[in-house]
């Protein structure tokens, strides 16, 4: 599943996103294989995802959050 | 400066409470310049570290790494990794946020490795005991080979150990964290990488760095570092239940956008008046004192007026930025531009858009600069587009004129009138073609440019007074300064070209005027101006006499009205010759040359002129009127003197009939509401898209936009 699959309040560890499809930017922020990624809240008509990622909070657009492989924390 | 001053270089990532440290440190002693060449901010401020060493520091801009990607992250490179630089710190101090330590030692660490004496401050503190943090300082510092200062720029604390860290630099260790040989490929110290590598490969080496960094933090971070979740609060989140709402966000939004531009407008009103009639009584005290003249005529209306057009912007545009910096300091608007992201998409823009849009209601050139931080170049490059249809304050002088001229001042509904309806209208037409104009771009540009978007959303707080105060000084002495130095060259240009005739008339138009006059006398609407002049002093006189201020004879009342008719006979017989001259001079030729042009939106030649000086910039318009309708006339101190009571008066000398009625009004207000003009736009465009391709097409589109507007408006109103 990926982090477009996530519910609002559910958690997640990344396992795998293809390197050259996700911006830099995020990497240096933090969103690497390992880390924990959580879905805090959502806007209207799929518009962009807010996320904690590695303690930070990053909001970043769905079609980017759907390439970032993920697996949900129970 | 001696050579012994120490250099340092504020490094940090954005949010970290990085400018609040720049700016505890060197307090007013700083300036805002710019890189030779790149359109990046260069911060620089002073210190004193003690009573004998004093630090010159630089505030590189907020990069979340160094791993050249934009133009700040190049110029922070450029300057670290480059002894031979001018700017080469001798320490450089990282500022990270308690909070976020873990991201924001990403780049602690890529400057560390490149063996400079580093400082990490570890700011925010305040922050600690809330969120259930405690650091193990000393291990930490053993961990990552540096000095640690613990900071709070909120309360002041931490400045004198840091400043005590900097003066004592060279014990620091230049130790790296990371041993070379863990990062093979190390695209910081080696640049040639970032050419010889393909871009995705470049991206691996990237990506593998960065995983080869975080291992270090997380392990250095696991033993000293520790968060008590439950002494936690969770106000933070909390509130973004609220504000990023999938319904309220969009309310709260919308609610606080309404209360800005009321409350801009409310309180905006008073020193802005008070701004108006100190002008104009400025022009008058110089009129006075200076002897009639050409000269006196350039100083008080072409450069005061003009002046004072731009200075009464200033309260709106401040107050426009402070909320602006209030909404970005305290965190909300990077929720804003998440909010929006969706909706401006559909219009080709990003969500990060909204901030330039909002911006541009004051000004468009702050409003461009800061596009930058939108990643996509389309998008980034519609905004740039768009941005100066908004109303920026440059036309408020213009349409306030206007709308007072052609708009009567009635009262529908229990608070509204129709003047203020119009003004908002306006406002909503500015923003409507800048959207439309965004939709029409974004489905003809064929731009393919990757669409992303990462936004941190950094974690509420209060605003720091300080922070709030300097960007707002800042950015309006920026503007102040560029629209000043515009007023003030076009109206020395104006004032050569009224004073410049082409013809005998112009020389001669004393002796023809006065002919005339002696001739057939004055016209019939000189002669009702002439009369209401002198029932009016007559008035004044009797009013003196019957309240007993001052006795006078009723010899010596006679005498006064007489010598008074004479001497307003003879303001008007001046009007005339500088009519007269006006329209023989350069100027008055260059406004019959376009006459033809603009006939069709309904203006007359001296609108032309006005119009024409008006592309330099918006607010030179009134200005412009001023120098033409004044040119040589004694203005006195009569209300029938200002601005607006000289446009009401206005007559075509063909036909008498009034110059500005409701149609060329209304064409007027459409021309200005399109219309691209503003060199200082057009340049800043330049800069930013790094040709004249962008802001030429943006100069012929606006301008055929409002010429057609104004046509069609006028056409169907006369």
């Amino acid at each position: 599943m990926t982090v477009a699959d996530l519910q609002k309040g559910e958690k997640a560890i990344i396992l795998d996103f293809p390197v050259d499809s996700i911006p830099l930017k995020l990497i240096e922020m933090g969103c690497l294989p390992g880390n924990e990624i959580a879905l805090v809240q959502t806007t209207l008509f799929n518009g962009p995802l807010f996320l904690t990622i590695n303690d930070s909070n990053i909001a970043i657009r769905r079609s980017t959050a759907a390439q970032i492989q993920i697996e949900k924390v129970i | 400066m001696s050579d012994t001053t120490i250099k340092v270089a504020l490094i940090g990532n954005p949010n970290t409470g990085k400018t609040s440290l720049f700016n505890h440190l060197t307090g007013l002693n700083q300036k805002v310049g710019n890189y030779p060449g790149i359109t990046v901010d260069k911060k620089t401020g002073t210190t004193k570290l003690s009573k004998t060493q004093k630090a010159i520091i630089l505030d590189l801009p907020g990069t979340y790494s160094l791993n050249a990607s934009s133009a700040d992250e190049k110029i922070a490179i450029d300057i670290l990794d480059n002894p031979e630089n001018v700017n080469y710190p001798n320490v450089a101090v990282i500022v990270t946020d308690v909070e976020q330590l873990k991201r924001n030692l990403l780049i602690f660490t890529q400057v560390k490795d490149l063996e400079i004496p580093t400082i990490l401050v570890i700011n925010m503190a305040d922050q600690m005991k809330s969120k259930g943090i405690s650091i193990d300082i000393p291990q930490l510092e053993a961990d990552l080979k540096t000095k640690i200062v613990v900071s709070s720029s909120k309360q002041k604390t931490g400045i004198d150990s840091l400043k005590e860290a900097i003066l004592n630099y060279d014990t620091l260790s230049t130790e790296r964290c990371i041993p070379a040989e863990k990062i093979k490929q190390n695209t910081i110290t080696d640049s040639t990488l970032l050419t010889s590598l393909s871009a995705l490969e470049l991206k691996k080496v990237q990506h593998h760095e960065a995983i080869v960094r975080y291992q270090l933090i997380n392990e250095a971070l696991k033993k000293s570092y520790k968060v008590d979740r439950s002494k936690a609060s969770d106000t933070q989140a909390k509130l973004d239940r609220i504000f990023t709402h999938k319904f309220f966000g969009y309310l709260i939004f919308a609610l606080l956008l309404l209360l800005i531009f009321q409350v801009i407008f409310e309180w905006s009103s008073v020193p802005m008046d008070f701004i108006d009639e100190s002008f104009a009584s400025l022009a008058e005290w110089t009129k006075e004192v200076l002897p009639t003249g050409m000269f006196t005529d350039l100083l008080a209306d072409g450069i005061i007026t003009g002046l004072g057009g731009v200075v009464i912007f200033i309260p709106q545009i401040a107050f426009l930025f402070l909320f602006i910096a209030i909404l970005e300091e305290s965190g909300y608007m990077s929720r804003v531009v998440f909010l929006m992201d969706k909706v401006m998409r559909r219009f080709g823009m990003s969500g990060k858009s909204v901030v330039p849009l909002i911006s541009g209601a004051a000004c468009a050139i702050p409003a461009i600069m800061a596009t930058r931080n939108i990643e996509s170049w389309k998008e980034r490059l519609i905004t740039i587009l768009v941005t100066p249809f908004i109303t920026c304050s440059a036309r408020l002088p213009v349409y306030a004129i206007l709308i007072s001229l052609i708009i009567p001042n009635d009262r529908v509904f229990w608070f509204f009138n129709w003047q203020g309806i119009t003004l908002m209208l306006l406002y909503l037409i500015g923003f409507a073609i800048a959207l439309l104009s965004a939709y029409i771009l974004h489905k003809t540009l064929k731009i393919k440019s990757k669409s992303y978007f990462v936004v941190e959303l950094p974690n509420y707080k209060v605003p720091l007074f300080k922070n709030v105060i300097y960007t707002v000084v800042e950015k309006t002495k920026t503007f102040v300064f560029e629209a000043g130095k515009i007023i003030l060259a076009i109206s020395i240009i104006l004032w050569v070209l009224a004073s410049v005739g082409v013809n005998d008339t112009f020389k001669n138009a004393e002796t023809i005027v006065a002919e005339s006059i002696e001739k057939n006398g004055f016209n019939e609407i000189q002669k009702v101006a002439l009369e209401n002049k002198i029932s009016r002093y007559k008035e004044s006189l009797v009013a003196e006499f019957t309240t007993n201020e001052k006795s006078y004879t009723q010899l010596q009342l006679l005498d006064s009205i007489a010598s008074k008719t004479l001497e307003f006979r003879n303001a008007l017989i001046e009007d005339e010759v500088a009519g007269m001259r006006l329209e023989n001079s350069v100027l008055g030729v260059i406004g019959k040359g376009i006459e033809p042009v603009i006939q069709p939106l309904g203006y007359d030649w001296k609108i032309g002129i006005a119009l024409v000086s008006s592309f330099a910039a918006r607010e030179v318009f009134i200005g412009t009127l001023a120098t033409i309708y004044s040119v040589g006339s004694e203005s006195d101190d009569e209300e029938g003197n200002t601005i607006k009571a000289k446009m009401e008066s206005e007559v075509y000398a063909s036909s008498g009939k009034k110059v500005f009625t409701f149609a060329t009004g209304i064409s007027l207000l459409l021309f200005y509401a399109f219309a691209m003009q503003c060199m200082s736009t057009l340049a800043i465009v330049k800069r930013e898209t790094k040709s004249w391709k962008w802001p030429m097409i943006q100069l012929g589109a606006m301008t055929v936009i409002a010429y057609v507007a104004g046509l069609i408006a006028y056409q169907f109103l006369k």
